[in-house]
């Protein structure tokens, strides 16, 4: 069950678009509900570490705030729409899908590759697309663990 | 064209792979072959040797230090930020074509081969530590070598004695301007074994090696245990590391094991260990070597000259060569025709190592790295010099092979300076006192015989080395490249 990488309650196909920090807390707190992170504060403070490194928004509406944390006990993926956009830095203006992806301190190669696999896709136009137009949590999820392979 | 990309971002799991898709599916587009090494935390597969020799060009898209850069020198190189990479890939790719167009691949340079061409296995694998230390530790030896090379030109051989420059400096006065040349020189040399152990201990296990192996080194230098002393802290602090990072930490201290507790607790084991272990029986053995050395003053001089040849190379600033070296300055307070035979004969065998690998990497370029390449053209003056350091990084990369040969040389050069009745008053000096040396000419054959000796046992040793590689299976062993 945890095997999964998303799982449907990591979706939010209405993500809360006022701040980052509003965005990001909300899924944290989703992965925090699903028990694949055990400490909510110090995951956002890791995250947070990881954007002031660098802003991760990427042109094309995507933004991927992600860290390693000790917080984490599996490698999770938690997945946001936004219908205006919440800024993550990109020069092209806001993102519009938001990737949180949640990986442990120390974790093995093998968990490691599933999220290659996944921010492999993350360039693809298609996979982009797909999540755009997708219309329910459950079928998301499916497509992202479809498309990882894991 | 075929291509190479490297990715690699802070974190290490999401703009590392993004930029090496984002690469792969550009130059697919624009119709080129790419080969893509992400450097991220999932582990990463090094290019293989041919990947490396047919490649055209090399993108570097990362925002961290890309991992062993030198197997790239031969190949025109486009780097950017690793977001630029997954933006901007089709750009990248174009300039990465352009650049190939406008110079192309040096392929008479052999990349890097000799050093990463590792199979599977336990010793190659210690090759590569050890040739990572080597990396580093290479400039010192070359920027602080010929500082010193040029402290002992400007100033004659006693330059060694001169007061602190802190303690006076005439602006106008030439010694003091050597003086200055020769002690900075001498503080990068101090800082060769740290270096060296250091980093050996970080190509092992990251970062958190890097305290322990460099305090592990520190410690090889104040117990005099020399260089031979810096790979075993080195080894050890690696090892020790490595170990360590496998423990279950609790989750309270987890963020504070690599920056605290494994550096700690490593220091302090590493440093113990050559304080206690290695340092005391070290001392002991050294003060034994002398005494038996000064037991031998009255026998065979050409023979003594030979072994003491044999000291001076084994471990090059370490015990043995200082208990050789030690051993003739303390005979030349005595005046005595003897004592000025063996000084001469040490020096001479100290001369010839460096001289020795110079050459060899001259005649016989494939068989050393680009980096040993280049530290064999300071190796010359280094050798001149009477520097014997300069053969450190050789010997530190490929010590079995290295060490017997320039042993062998040294020995016959010693012999040979004895035999030729050579005499020496100063200490140091290397070609600067030749005018101090008695009989200067069978000097020189001495040195150059050894030279040609060790040179010729270092090629035909390596490569015989190198088609024991050719003949195995040439898969470089996957290292997990945590760059996080």
């Amino acid at each position: 069950m945890t095997d999964q990488l998303i799982t449907a309650d990591l979706v939010d196909l209405d993500l809360p678009s006022t701040s980052r920090q509003a965005a990001v807390t909300a899924l944290a707190e989703r992965l925090a509900k699903a028990g694949r992170v055990t400490d909510l504060a110090q995951f956002l403070a890791d995250i947070e570490a990881r954007e002031q490194q660098m802003a991760t928004g990427l042109e094309g509406g995507i933004g991927i705030p992600h860290c390693r944390s000790a917080a984490v006990t599996v490698p999770s993926l938690a997945f946001g729409r936004s219908a205006t956009g919440v800024d993550f830095g990109a020069e092209d203006g806001p993102a519009t899908l938001v990737f949180m992806i949640a990986a442990p301190e120390g974790g093995n190669t093998d968990h490691m590759t599933v999220l290659a696999a996944l921010a492999r896709r993350l360039v693809r136009k298609a996979f982009k697309q797909e999540l755009h137009d997708a219309t329910d949590a459950a079928a998301v999820a499916d497509y992202i663990q479809k498309e990882v392979g894991a | 064209m075929k291509l190479l990309a490297v990715t690699a971002c802070p974190t290490g799991i999401a703009h590392t792979y993004m930029a090496a898709e984002a690469l792969e599916v550009a130059a697919e587009e624009a119709g080129h072959e790419i080969v893509v090494e992400t450097q991220g935390s999932a582990g990463s597969t090094p290019f293989t040797p041919e990947q490396l020799a047919e490649a055209d060009a090399i993108i570097l898209a990362a925002d961290v230090e890309v991992r062993d850069k030198d197997r790239f020198a031969h190949l025109p190189t486009v780097t950017s930020g690793v977001k630029k990479a997954i933006s901007g890939a089709d750009q990248l790719v174009e300039q990465a074509v352009a650049a190939a167009t406008a110079a192309p691949a040096d392929r008479s340079a052999e990349p890097v081969l000799a050093v990463k061409q590792s199979g599977p296995g336990a010793a190659s694998k210690v090759r590569g530590w050890l040739m990572t230390g080597v990396s580093y530790v290479i400039p010192f030896v070359a920027a602080g070598g010929l500082l010193i090379a040029l402290g002992f030109a400007l100033g004659g051989y006693q330059i060694t004695e001169a007061p602190k420059v802190t303690e006076g400096f005439d602006w106008t006065s030439h010694l003091s301007w050597a003086a200055l040349l020769f002690q900075l020189g001498a503080l990068a040399f101090g800082l060769l074994v740290p270096v060296l152990s250091g980093f050996i201990a970080y190509a092992i296990a990251d970062r958190p090696a890097l305290v322990p192996g460099f305090v592990g080194g520190l410690v090889a230098v104040q117990t005099s245990a020399g260089f031979l002393g810096g790979l075993v802290s080195g080894l050890l602090a690696g090892g020790l590391i490595f170990w360590m990072k496998k423990w279950k930490a609790p989750r309270a201290i987890a963020g504070i094991m690599p920056v605290l507790v494994l550096p700690l607790i490593g220091t302090a084991i590493v440093g113990g260990i050559m304080f206690v272990v290695v340092g005391q029986p070290l001392a002991a053995a050294t003060a034994g070597l002398t005494n038996w050395l000064n037991g031998l003053s009255g026998s065979n001089a050409i023979l003594l000259g030979a072994l003491l040849g044999l000291m001076m190379a084994f471990d090059m600033g370490g015990p043995v060569n200082k208990a050789a070296y030690a051993f003739a300055v303390a005979g030349l307070s005595t005046q005595s025709q003897t004592a000025l035979l063996i000084m001469a004969a040490v020096m001479a065998a100290g001369m010839t190592p460096p001289l020795a690998l110079a050459l060899a990497t001259t005649v016989r370029k494939k068989l050393f790295s680009e980096v040993e390449r280049e530290n064999g053209r300071a190796a010359w003056l280094l050798g001149a010099s009477f520097i014997t350091e300069g053969a450190i990084p050789f010997a530190a990369g490929d010590p079995l092979r290295v060490i017997p040969s320039i042993m062998a040389g040294s020995a016959v050069t010693g012999a040979l300076s004895m035999a030729f009745g050579s005499t020496l008053r100063a200490p140091h000096g290397g070609i600067f006192v030749i005018p101090l040396i008695g009989n200067p000419f069978g000097y020189l054959v001495a040195i150059v015989a050894g030279t040609l000796v060790s040179a010729a046992l270092v090629i035909a040793l390596k490569s015989v080395g190198q088609k024991q590689k050719a003949a195995a299976e040439t898969v470089p062993a996957p290292r997990s490249a945590a760059t996080v």
